[in-house]
């Protein structure tokens, strides 16, 4: 990949991330005398922030090879370690910067109303607009300890998000087990960076990615396993899933921003972003592709069990980064259609969360579906636009989730031996999953009786908070043809992945298209027969299949943790203060009692006699003096 | 028989005969000097001679000569260390300047020969009388130990110990209060001090009846050429055991304690300031020059000594309650530390190696600190004189942040915590010990600083972590000589920790022995 240096607008690159970083800044130190305007300037440097970014992709595209990048200053430099901060501006961080800041402004927007009667908004926006700085930091960096601090960053802002009401303890609890869980991924990409700079000595792209040819394969594979770790950690994908639907605990416009359309995708661009790593190394690809699988279908599955609206889409947005990783999985076909999903899944699953957060606020906070029920007349707004974002989501004929996904099938099928077989089968069946959940969210949520009391009055969201859902149910609409059809995302990433050779179609294009559509067909419809025919009960029923209850226990993911990690980890613990309590502090305390002791015996010699003091002399000279015949005699 | 008249450089001699010639003008003014002026003048004559000193011997580097008819070598550790004796002796004088804290307006006592706790004696202790003897008798014992440092002679050498030593005996006998005990460790410290000499003067014999010379180079000479024998290494250790008396090195140290707890404080400061530097420059140039040769002979003594003395002041330490008997100690551990540098001297040609400018750098960085220590002791105080047992300071930082800071700034270079003069110190003698392959020894005296570390540690969490008592002692308001001693000391703690490269290099560069 070749780069030139940065010009011009192109050069002011690092304004982008500087922007909300100040507004951060302002919010945080300020203090209440930010109070009244915080929201306003920490929504206004992001909106700025993606003007600036459209005007660099605009001029990013006038730009030989489209890969620019712009070097800022040095930011580590210790013996043989180098580490300039320079920012890469090319297609793939581009996309991504587009999408941080358009999805965040519109984020931004809905969260004045969402949280106008939060007495700690101005600190609410504050970390929001971190979070944007720091992943605009992670995309736009040029080297691998830029992405970790970037990296870092958001998980510190997501962690700050998730307990944001950190007086429920659930919440807190939630934020705990996000950072501990993405703890474990972390370690998997400091440990990736360590090989990296071990093995090549630098840690930027262009260096890395013109040495790792000459790495041997083990090593090669080791750093895929490590980066996927890290990947797998920060996208909730299994097996470090457990923690993305209990972050849900935070603000909705969060889960919308973060756990939704930004954030988790951190791990699918970890992933592209490494492809001349991962195209060396079938191995570490094939996990990368059984990872994808196992965590659509998981995902997809447990989603069906749950009647809190904010966890059936957070298992959706599992099941969705499952699609994404297994195309990343399958090498330079898939990198494109993976980014498209994401694109078009950050529209529709942004424009979901913030329907249920609408919900939510005509409910008074309530998220068990089971007590929604004919809200389509008193939302109007927020039910069409999300039930376009629905529709997107299950693969519904010429929106934007039929574009990218069948993108993703086909891909997969074009593999031609049993595996992209194999795979093909689950993405389908995935997509059937899909739309059966999402419906039976749509029929409990809108339609039939309602179901909540008369008090509840439920009533539309002001127009602050509409607003964004209309952009976004736009998008979802439209996204995928934009992005297949009119401005074709491969062709424009073609400067990063380079040009996939043309696969032989195993099946015809028209032919998936069909199938999946009449696989979505049938989830409806089996959730119209399942859900939508019947009387939803208040209660969920307690006699259910063993199916039925594995899936709302999470098929016991949690579980396995709970006895795998938790527990053992918790006797670890104990047993260590036990240790630390009796051993060491014993040994301790023990040399501390054995010093003391002879300190009071040796200083009785301390009569205050000079005769004994003399005595002490001369004994000590006999010493000496037999010490140095000794030694010349010997 | 002719006598030649021995060739006498006045310019190499110059450091020593501006501090000799401030103490006999010094004895002067004692003697006509009108009573009223003479605290100020002999401040001022004390002062003007010492400063004189520090000025010349700056001015004096580079000097490589044997002058006197060979009985002084002035070389560039020999300067270097005048230097040092010069500048701690004339911070310690201004200590003993101080008039603001004691409410009788000194430290020392009127009239030394009043017996103490007669009807006289207590009439007097309340006069605002100052006795002015005290500048002369230290401005002596400090041109002693400059000659100490550049004695080429064992009899100058031995000369010079009495120089230094005489008045300082008696100087520890003129507490103002607490006169019994000063007195007391005036009369140990003098009993015990001749017993040393005694020591020194036998191993001078011992080394000139086996070599038939006392000069060092001629006992080198001699020494190389297998002469000797056994009575030469029986000369060596009673000279050694003279000088590591005067070094407080256990088990020679028994004095420590007692003299440094009774002696006036400002005395106290520069005994352990002054004293130690001088011991050491006399047992490195006795060790070097004249038995170079002999390292194999006396390594194993010092190994052993240095172990003893970092082992025994460390683990005493820790239960003193006095904290003057804890200073004390201390400067016990330090003087095995010092050791340890000792060792790192190769003995081998011109090259003095890194244990010689360590061991300069360390006793610089040591003295500062530990004259910054005892001074901050002479502001504490209570009804009866200092404050100096250990419950007293208890919560100090809630009374007097500012000194509670200092003390523990002093404190934590005692223990060797980096940025402090302290750790560049040990560092710099550890590391000369590790590569002259002693790492045992420099094991040993790390774990020796971590017990110690212990009892520096505890006056920081009694200063800032206790309730203060209600009975507790008041912190004085220290007048310009103190506050300037204070200043100075702090400082020169933090920037030999921060930045010690000026001065590691200027040790580098003096580190050189003739003779």
């Amino acid at each position: 990949m070749d780069t030139v240096a940065a010009e011009g607008l192109l050069s002011a690159s690092w304004l982008v991330i500087a922007l909300p970083l100040l507004g951060a800044a302002v919010l945080l130190l300020g203090g209440r005398r930010t109070d009244a305007w915080g929201h306003l300037l920490g929504t206004a440097t992001v909106v700025a922030a993606f003007v600036l970014g459209l005007l660099c992709t605009v001029q990013l595209a006038g730009v030989e090879g489209h890969a620019v990048d712009a070097e800022l200053f040095t930011f580590v430099s210790t013996g043989s370690l180098d580490v300039g901060a320079g920012l890469l501006v090319d297609p793939l961080s581009a996309t991504f910067m587009l999408l941080i800041t358009g999805v965040g402004s519109l984020i931004h927007v809905y969260s004045i109303g969402y949280m106008a009667h939060d007495p700690r908004r101005r600190r609410f926006f504050a970390y929001l607009n971190l979070f944007v700085a720091a992943m605009l930091l992670l995309v736009l960096g040029d080297n691998y300890v830029a992405l970790y601090v970037g990296w870092e960053g958001v998980g510190l802002a997501s962690y700050l998000l998730i307990a944001f009401w950190h007086d429920r303890p659930s919440a807190a609890t939630a934020a705990k087990k996000a950072f501990v869980m993405n703890r474990v991924g972390d370690v998997g990409l400091a440990l990736a960076i360590f090989v990296m700079f071990a093995q090549l000595g630098t840690v930027s792209y262009e260096g890395v990615f013109g040495g790792v040819g000459a790495l041997a394969g083990g090593t090669l594979t080791a750093l895929g396993l490590l980066l996927l770790l890290g990947a797998c950690g920060k996208s909730g994908q299994f097996p470090l899933q457990a923690w993305l639907p209990d972050a849900m605990e935070g603000p909705t416009p969060v889960s919308a921003l973060i756990h939704a359309a930004t954030m988790v995708t951190a791990g699918v661009y970890l992933i592209a972003r490494s492809a001349p790593i991962y195209d060396l190394t079938p191995t570490a690809r094939g996990v990368v592709l059984a990872v994808g699988a196992i965590t659509l279908l998981y995902g997809a599955i447990v989603g069906c069990a749950y009647d809190d609206i904010k966890k059936v889409l957070a298992y959706s947005t599992v099941s969705q980064i499952g699609y994404m990783f297994l195309a990343v999985g399958l090498g330079p076909v898939g990198y494109a259609a993976a980014i498209a999903h994401l694109l078009t899944h950050g529209f529709f699953k942004a424009g979901l969360f913030l329907g249920a957060g609408s919900v939510m606020h005509a409910m008074g906070d309530e998220v068990d579906m089971r007590r929604f029920g004919g809200l389509a007349r008193r939302l109007p707004v927020t039910f069409v636009t999300f039930g376009l974002g629905y529709l997107a989501l299950i693969g519904f004929p010429f929106l934007s989730g039929y574009w990218t996904k069948d993108a993703i099938i086909e891909a997969a099928l074009d593999r031609g031996d049993w595996a992209g077989w194999l795979l093909g089968g689950v993405a389908v069946l995935g997509a059937g999953l899909t739309a059966f959940y999402m419906t039976r969210l749509m029929l409990m949520t809108f339609f039939g009786r309602p179901r909540w009391t008369e008090d509840q009055h439920p009533h539309e969201s002001p127009s602050v908070m509409t607003a964004p859902m209309v952009v976004l149910a736009v998008g979802s609409v439209a996204a995928g043809f934009l992005l297949v059809q009119v401005f074709p995302l491969d062709t424009w990433l073609e400067p990063v992945f380079g040009v996939p050779e043309e696969a032989e179609h195993v099946v015809a294009p028209a032919l998936v298209g069909l199938v999946v559509t009449a696989v979505m067909a049938l989830g409806v419809l089996a959730a119209w027969l399942f859900v939508g025919r019947r009387e939803v009960p208040e209660v969920a029923p307690a006699r259910v299949s063993p199916v039925v209850r594995a899936a709302r226990r999470a098929l016991y993911a949690d579980t396995v943790n709970e006895s795998l990690f938790m527990r053992p980890g918790q006797w670890l613990t104990r047993a260590l203060v036990w240790v630390d309590n009796r051993g060491v502090d014993g040994a301790v305390n023990g040399l501390a009692a054995t010093l003391g002791g002879s300190s009071s015996r040796l200083g009785r010699a301390q009569t205050g006699f000079v005769r004994s003091y003399a005595l002490g002399m001369l004994g000590g000279a006999v010493v000496v003096a037999g010490a140095l015949l000794a030694v010349t005699a010997g | 028989m002719t006598i030649e008249a021995p060739d006498l450089s006045l310019a190499a001699l110059a450091p020593l005969l501006f501090v000799f010639g401030a103490a006999c003008i010094g004895v002067l003014v004692e003697a006509f000097g009108p009573r009223d002026s003479r605290h100020p003048v002999q401040v001022a004559v004390a002062l003007v001679g010492t400063l004189g000193g520090l000025v010349t011997t700056v001015l004096l580097a580079g000097t490589r000569e044997v002058t006197a008819g060979g009985a002084l070598a002035v070389d560039g550790a020999g300067l270097f260390l005048q230097a040092t004796i010069a500048g701690l002796g004339a911070l310690s004088l201004l200590l003993f300047a101080e008039r603001n804290l004691d409410p009788a307006r000194s430290a020392f006592v009127v009239s030394a020969a009043v017996p103490a706790g007669s009807v006289r004696d207590r009439e007097l202790l309340t006069v605002q009388r100052v006795q002015t003897e005290v500048y002369p008798l230290a401005t002596f014992a400090i041109g002693g130990m400059m000659l100490f440092v550049t004695a080429n002679d064992l009899l100058v050498m031995f000369v010079a110990l009495e120089v230094l030593s005489l008045p300082l005996y008696l100087i520890s006998g003129l507490a103002r209060r607490r006169r019994l005990l000063s007195q007391e460790a005036a009369v140990k410290y003098f009993l015990l001090g001749s017993f040393a000499s005694a020591f020194f003067l036998y191993g001078v014999a011992l080394v000139y009846g086996a070599t038939g010379t006392v000069r060092l180079a001629g006992v080198r000479e001699a020494v190389a050429g297998a002469e000797g024998g056994t009575l030469v290494v029986l000369g060596l250790a009673l000279l050694v055991v003279g000088l590591l008396f005067k070094a407080s090195v256990a088990p020679f140290h028994t004095w420590t304690p007692d003299v440094y707890q009774g002696a006036p404080t400002p005395v106290t400061a520069f005994m352990a300031a002054c004293t130690k530097v001088a011991a050491f420059g006399a047992i490195l140039r006795l060790l070097y020059v004249a038995f170079g040769t002999e390292e194999w002979t006396w390594r194993p003594l010092v190994y052993g000594v240095a172990i003893v003395s970092m082992v025994i002041g460390a683990v005493l330490g820790l239960t003193q309650t006095d904290l003057k008997r804890m200073l004390a100690y201390s400067s016990v551990a330090h003087a095995g530390f010092l050791l340890t540098g000792v060792l790192g001297l190769p003995a081998t040609g011109d090259a003095a190696g890194s244990g010689l400018p360590a061991v300069m750098f360390y006793l610089l960085a040591y003295g500062l600190t530990t004259l910054g220590a005892f001074a901050v002791l002479t502001l504490v105080r209570s009804g009866e004189g200092e404050a100096t047992h250990l419950s007293q300071w208890a919560g100090l930082a809630q009374r007097s942040p500012l000194t509670a800071a200092v003390m523990s700034l002093f404190l934590l270079a005692l223990a060797g915590i980096p940025l402090t003069s302290g750790f560049t110190g040990k560092f710099a003698v550890f590391r000369a010990a590790i590569e002259d392959g002693a790492w045992p020894l420099a094991l040993v005296a790390l774990l020796a600083s971590a017990v110690a570390a212990f009892f520096y540690l505890r006056v920081i969490v009694l200063m800032y972590f206790s309730e203060p008592a209600v009975d507790g002692p008041t912190v004085g308001v220290p007048g310009l000589p103190t506050t300037i001693v204070l200043a100075v000391t702090a400082a020169a703690t933090l920037l030999l920790g921060i930045v010690p490269g000026a001065v590691l290099g200027l040790a580098d560069r003096a580190a050189i022995f003739v003779g």
